[in-house]
């Protein structure tokens, strides 16, 4: 199949999910519901706590809610995708001439404008209560880069428990049980400093540390190369391992 | 346009496909007809291209499934046994999306998506989401996607299953058209009824195999074409009487008992005459006073039950 065909059916199939997204706003909502808690609750709650004035920690803590927000909409694309390959649409889809990847670059194509508006309205929720960016466009550029390259390799893990759990229950336990230690073992929300030493050793490894550590340094005027060169790397180990894993139990299971 | 030879399919331990031939004539319909589990769905998987066969082979139009399966995805159209419809579309929109996967250019794919919407009785709720739809309107709008890629041959699988009668008369009529227009269907279904109605030969498939195949017609007459029947008055008798036709109906299961009524198909070249007199003789010995007792044409209900009961028996 030529690419040019792969492209059609994979736009063809991101056509679809946003459509689904325009007749169910409510989808928005999703996305908005725990980066807006997450924000009122952390800064006025712990912000005090943490950083000794809670607009100092709203300026700590925004880039790292922008990341956690990627992962909650990831569990979205996970269950939409598991959702499809249960039910009879799959078999439509392989019963015709189309590529066999394209409903997995339908989706993946389809949801990233939900990756992108949740970084959009997380920073924009930041900015209204306070959040300043000290740092010029190329920098802006380099962190929403960085965040969308790891936004697309956690579309990869999303997919694959899309693809490979047998229930939409199992893909909610799976993701979860993937996104806590990830986004709460990270120095997203306390400075990794001011954690127990045992828990500092995961969460200096953590690759949501290192993309938050990131954009905070692109953002604030502060950029930390080695940082955002682990962060990077961190992004592209995760594609060339999942990315291929997740293909192959599509193939299988397809 | 289908011939199916010595296909085989298992799963882990369970032999799903023993050794299934079939062979379909362009623009004709053929049934599959079998109990749940018999393997019917299997079949049309693998002639769907959505599974492998383990032994056998099975070609579409002229092609291998197996080994050319794009070349056989480019003339087929499925309507699966569960609703490939987006719920959270529009009708139109789900067969939009099916015209672009197909390529159509923009312009042809409104025009047979506003055709196909019409043709199928769901142009006033197009604009609809399809959770709105009900079920009848859901399975239309499933098959009016299949046929979207004018295919040559269409699987249905279970078309009517889960509709009410109006529904299943409309999925019926609408079968029916598509084969005027030159289409080769093969349907799978429970229901003999459906079969009788629109299969031009049907396949009585169980537990893998096909156990019988011939025109609705011919399969009637093989069986045996009547049926016996005796309601005894007291319906505590109905055992006994149960017992008298199995024996002189000759042996196996064909003697069915529902309710206060016993039945049997009268098995082929038996004289049904004669043997009426006999069982009336015999419940007349054993003191059983008869309310109502006759000779009738089989349904092909009957005809199912005999043929499915005699392979549990072999």
């Amino acid at each position: 199949m030529s690419p040019a065909r792969v492209v059609r059916h994979g736009a063809a199939l991101a056509w679809r999910n946003l459509v689904k997204f325009r007749h169910t706003p409510d989808q928005l909502l999703d996305i908005m519901l725990m980066p807006v808690t997450f924000v009122v609750m952390f800064v006025f709650l712990f912000g005090n706590a943490v950083s000794g004035d809670w607009h100092a920690y709203l300026q700590f803590v925004i880039p790292g809610i922008a990341v956690q927000a990627l992962m909650f909409v990831s569990l979205g694309t996970a269950l939409s995708l598991n959702t499809d390959i249960r039910n009879g649409i799959y078999d439509r889809f392989r019963s015709m001439p189309i590529a066999r990847s394209a409903p997995l670059i339908g989706h993946i194509l389809g949801d990233s404008v939900k990756y992108v508006l949740a970084i959009v309205l997380v920073f924009a929720l930041g900015l209204v209560l306070g959040f300043r960016i000290d740092a010029e466009a190329p920098a802006i550029a380099a962190a929403a880069g960085l965040m969308l390259a790891f936004a697309f390799a956690i579309c990869w893990i999303a997919t694959l428990i899309g693809v490979a759990a047998r229930s939409a229950e199992t893909v909610q336990a799976l993701s979860l049980v993937l996104i806590f230690p990830l986004t709460f073992g990270s120095n997203i929300f306390v400075p990794t400093g001011k954690l127990p030493g045992w828990l500092q050793a995961w969460v200096k490894i953590n690759p949501v540390t290192q993309l938050s550590d990131a954009i905070r340094g692109l953002l604030l005027g502060t950029p930390a190369y080695a940082t955002i060169a682990r962060s990077l790397l961190w992004t592209a180990g995760i594609v060339v391992v999942v990315a291929p894993l997740a293909v192959f139990t599509y193939r299988r299971r397809a | 346009m289908i011939e199916v030879d010595g296909l085989v399919k298992r799963f882990s331990k369970t032999v799903a496909l023993d050794g299934i031939e079939l062979a379909v004539p362009a623009g004709s319909v053929c049934a599959l007809l079998g109990p749940n589990g018999a393997g019917k769905t299997t079949v049309v998987r693998i002639l769907a291209t959505l599974l492998r066969a383990d032994a056998g082979t099975a070609r579409v139009g002229g092609f291998d499934v197996a080994s050319d399966p794009d070349r056989v995805r480019e003339l087929i159209g499925l309507t699966g046994q569960f609703a490939a419809v987006d719920e959270a579309l529009t009708g139109a929109e789900n067969l939009l999306l099916i015209a672009k996967l197909r390529e159509l250019p923009r312009r042809e794919a409104r025009r047979r998506v506003a055709e196909l919407l019409d043709r199928f009785g769901l142009a006033d709720v197009g604009g609809r989401l399809a959770r709105t739809y009900s079920g009848g309107m859901r399975r239309r709008l499933d098959v009016a996607a299949s046929l979207l890629g004018s295919p040559k041959v269409l699987f249905l699988d279970e078309p009517t299953t889960g509709l009410d009668p109006r529904s299943r008369a409309d999925v019926w009529a609408l079968i029916r058209g598509l084969v005027a227009d030159g289409t080769t269907v093969l349907l799978t279904t429970q229901y003999l009824e459906e079969a009788d109605r629109l299969a031009d030969t049907i396949s009585v498939i169980d537990r893998g195999r096909v156990i019988q195949a011939g025109t609705p017609f011919q399969l009637k007459a093989r069986v045996g074409g009547q049926t016996l029947t005796v309601r005894p008055v007291e319906p505590a008798r109905v055992r006994d009487t149960a017992e008298i036709v199995k024996r002189i109906a000759g042996a196996g299961p064909s003697g069915d008992t529902h309710g206060d009524v016993v039945s049997a198909v009268v098995p082929a070249g038996s004289d049904a005459a004669a043997m009426l007199a006999e069982v009336a003789a015999e419940l007349r010995r054993a003191g059983i006073s008869v309310g109502e007792i006759g000779v009738r044409l089989a349904s092909l209900d009957e005809v199912f039950l005999a043929l499915t009961a005699k392979e549990l028996v072999a």
